[in-house]
């Protein structure tokens, strides 16, 4: 059952110049988006930066608005809500239902709040229970993200940088809500605490049955946490598979590179690698045709006019790729 | 192995804060060897960027090297050269930093100036450590620009770093930390803030000129695919002190110290199944004021021997293969 269904969402910054400020042109950071996120799933949206995937999670969470498109939310069992055109007034009673975790956990923490408070805000915003009843509350959620009680009346800076993420963790959790927008959760953890709170959020996922749109730009800890992955790149999906498909046969060139970049932790697997030339399109002057054509190992003289569709494969596999059919490209694992 | 052109032994920094002392080197040793890479790897406090600070000479305020020797090996059959007991102001010091060893920092923002054109700073470099004319400096620099395959060279040599991406500003870093033709390159965290594919990129460049100058290379990172990519040998370190040495393949293939063995296990990979659990290390890096007795990861070993482990550091016992490793239950295996 889909959780949230994102139709084809634009977002849209001007640039003026001058002194009278006229619109001279404009950058599409996100230029015709659409996926899907079924109840219990996680989806991975991946690419480098500047490639849109903060802004498409910035606008499901209402804190940019959509230039256009829909995104359409269904929370519980009444038809689904767009989130686009919902007045801000019943922006809380839907937000409840969609919370995110950041990827600095030493930013997003108020140091002057005891964790019991900080992870016990939005129960108090949303009028939840009483006092005894939030703390009862606070000290479930310690314990699903594996925090002692003693926490409750701890500050932030007594924690270790993977103990306060599991803190911004339980604060997500605190409404009990649907959808978590996890935006780099683990980029800014050491490694071994890193594979700890994986872990975790897998785990929470199982026990609560919760959908992660999961943000990143690291390949290896996607491949741990998807179902599916959507690939973008200036402002658009140019690839979207199950995870395992898209990892080991890639359909666009640009996924290709992106897969053989990747240092393989493995001294035996040295290899030469696809090293894509030159550097990510500006999305204020992207290229004509397809964006990737310039740096496309396969590109012919279609690719340079006209842009492609994303163009289903089978198996729920998509590719924007003029050449999809007739390219055999090599994946990972 | 003898004829190295950098031999550290026995390094001890101490920073003496309000706090008490910070122990961040407790007795480090290694060789570097040209056309080499070492790599040293370890999770954030366990001292692999004081260990590059140090050799140059620049450990910040109120770190200080209490003993140990960093011996540099002297140029045209020169005695060698003990870099601890020059005065980190002196002017063979300042000789040595930037002329004999070359440093590429993470940020390029932060370690470029925004005053002076990227063309200057090169030229200034170049005029300090070879006393080149104006002229031909600004000539130097272009051909410096070119070597790090910066497109037209003669255009970008006038611009200001803001001016430039992420990618093209690190290849700067490298151009400027070149430019006094060293002998030794230190590369701390030289991709860790760019994109995958410029990582690529990044990481082919200082292949090919270690290549051509037959470059020894200190790469410091916490990515274990980095150092899979690119080093000869690798040295693990924990708290202030290497664990592990060896060449890369048994460091990834037939690690013996138990924590780069589970650090191996945490790395995530684009080579794993999807949605399956890392394994993990319990706890997190302790403070490096609480530093525990004897072995300092003996809290989180799984191979824990009771009594031994907490009593006194195991000494480094050298390895067949010319490496070394710092543990009592690897020397009973």
């Amino acid at each position: 059952m889909t959780l949230l269904e994102v139709k084809d969402l634009r977002k849209y910054y001007a640039i003026r110049r001058g002194l009278l400020q006229r619109r001279v042109g404009e950058v599409r950071a996100v230029d015709g988006v659409s996926f899907q996120i079924a109840r219990g799933e996680t989806l991975s949206l991946v690419g480098e930066s500047g490639c849109g995937k903060t802004t498409v999670s910035r606008c499901i969470m209402r804190a940019l608005d959509a230039t256009s498109g829909e995104i359409r939310f269904a929370p519980g069992d009444a038809p689904p809500v767009d989130l686009v055109t919902l007045p801000r007034s019943r922006l809380r009673s839907v937000r409840r239902h969609m919370q995110m975790i950041f990827q600095d956990p030493h930013a997003s923490l108020n140091p002057r709040m005891t964790v019991g408070d900080i992870i016990a805000e939005p129960l108090l915003v949303n009028n939840v229970g009483t006092a005894a009843d939030r703390r009862d509350r606070v000290l479930q959620l310690l314990e699903l993200v594996k925090l002692p009680r003693a926490a409750y009346s701890r500050f932030p800076h007594a924690f270790s940088g993977g103990q306060r993420q599991r803190v911004g963790i339980a604060r997500a959790l605190a409404l009990d809500p649907k959808l978590i927008v996890a935006d780099e959760p683990v980029s800014a953890l050491d490694v071994s605490v890193q594979a700890q709170i994986v872990n975790l959020l897998l785990e929470l996922q199982d026990r609560l049955g919760l959908s992660y749109l999961f943000v990143a730009h690291d390949l290896s800890v996607v491949k741990h946490m998807s179902d599916r992955v959507a690939v973008m790149y200036v402002g658009r999906i140019v690839e979207v598979a199950p995870t395992r498909r898209l990892f080991s046969k890639p359909r666009h060139p640009y996924t290709e590179a992106l897969l053989s970049a990747v240092p393989k932790p493995d001294p035996r697997l040295r290899s030469e690698r696809i090293v894509l030339q030159g550097e990510v399109a500006d999305p204020a002057d992207p290229p004509p045709g397809c964006a990737f054509h310039p740096r496309c190992p396969y590109a012919v003289d279609r690719c340079r006019v006209e842009v492609p569709e994303l163009i289903e494969t089978g198996d729920g596999h998509m590719a924007r790729c003029h050449r999809v059919q007739e390219l055999t490209l090599s994946g990972v694992g | 192995m003898s004829g190295a052109l950098l031999s550290v032994q026995d390094l001890v920094v101490h920073f003496h804060q309000d706090e008490g002392i910070l122990r961040a080197l407790e007795g480090v040793s290694f060789e570097v060897h040209r056309g080499r890479t070492l790599g040293l790897v370890g999770e954030s406090g366990c001292g692999k960027s004081v260990t590059a600070r140090s050799i140059l000479r620049i450990v910040d305020r109120p770190g200080r090297i209490v003993s140990g020797r960093i011996n540099l090996d002297g140029r045209r059959g020169e005695p060698p050269i003990d870099l601890t007991a020059l005065p980190a102001n002196s002017r063979r010091m300042r000789a040595i930093r930037g002329g004999r060893i070359g440093l590429v920092f993470q940020e390029p923002m932060t370690s470029l100036s925004v005053n002076y054109t990227v063309g200057n700073q090169i030229a200034e470099v170049v005029r300090e450590h070879q006393g080149l004319s104006r002229a031909a400096a600004h000539a130097r620099a272009i051909e410096l620009l070119r070597d790090v395959g910066i497109p037209r060279p003669e255009r970008r040599v006038d611009e200001y770093p803001f001016q430039l991406s992420g990618g093209l500003r690190q290849r700067v870093m490298i151009a400027v930390a070149l430019a006094g033709d060293p002998d030794i390159l230190i590369a701390d965290e030289p991709t860790t803030a760019l994109d995958v594919t410029t990582q690529a990129q990044i990481l082919n460049l200082m292949r090919r000129l270690q290549r051509e100058k037959n470059l020894a290379l200190i790469l410091i990172t916490h990515d274990m695919g980095v150092i899979a990519e690119m080093a000869d040998e690798v040295a693990v370190m924990y708290l202030g002190r290497i664990v592990e040495r060896g060449p890369v393949d048994q460091i990834f293939h037939a690690p013996r110290h138990p924590y780069t063995r589970l650090l191996l296990r945490s790395i995530p990979s684009v080579l794993a199944e999807p949605r399956t659990p890392l394994a993990t290390i319990s706890g997190s890096v302790p403070h490096p004021y609480q530093r525990p007795s004897g072995c300092p990861f003996h809290p989180r070993c799984p191979d824990h021997i009771p009594a031994t482990c907490e009593a006194a550091m195991p000494a480094e016992t050298a390895t067949a293969d010319g490496g070394c490793v710092r543990c009592y239950a690897a020397e009973h295996t």
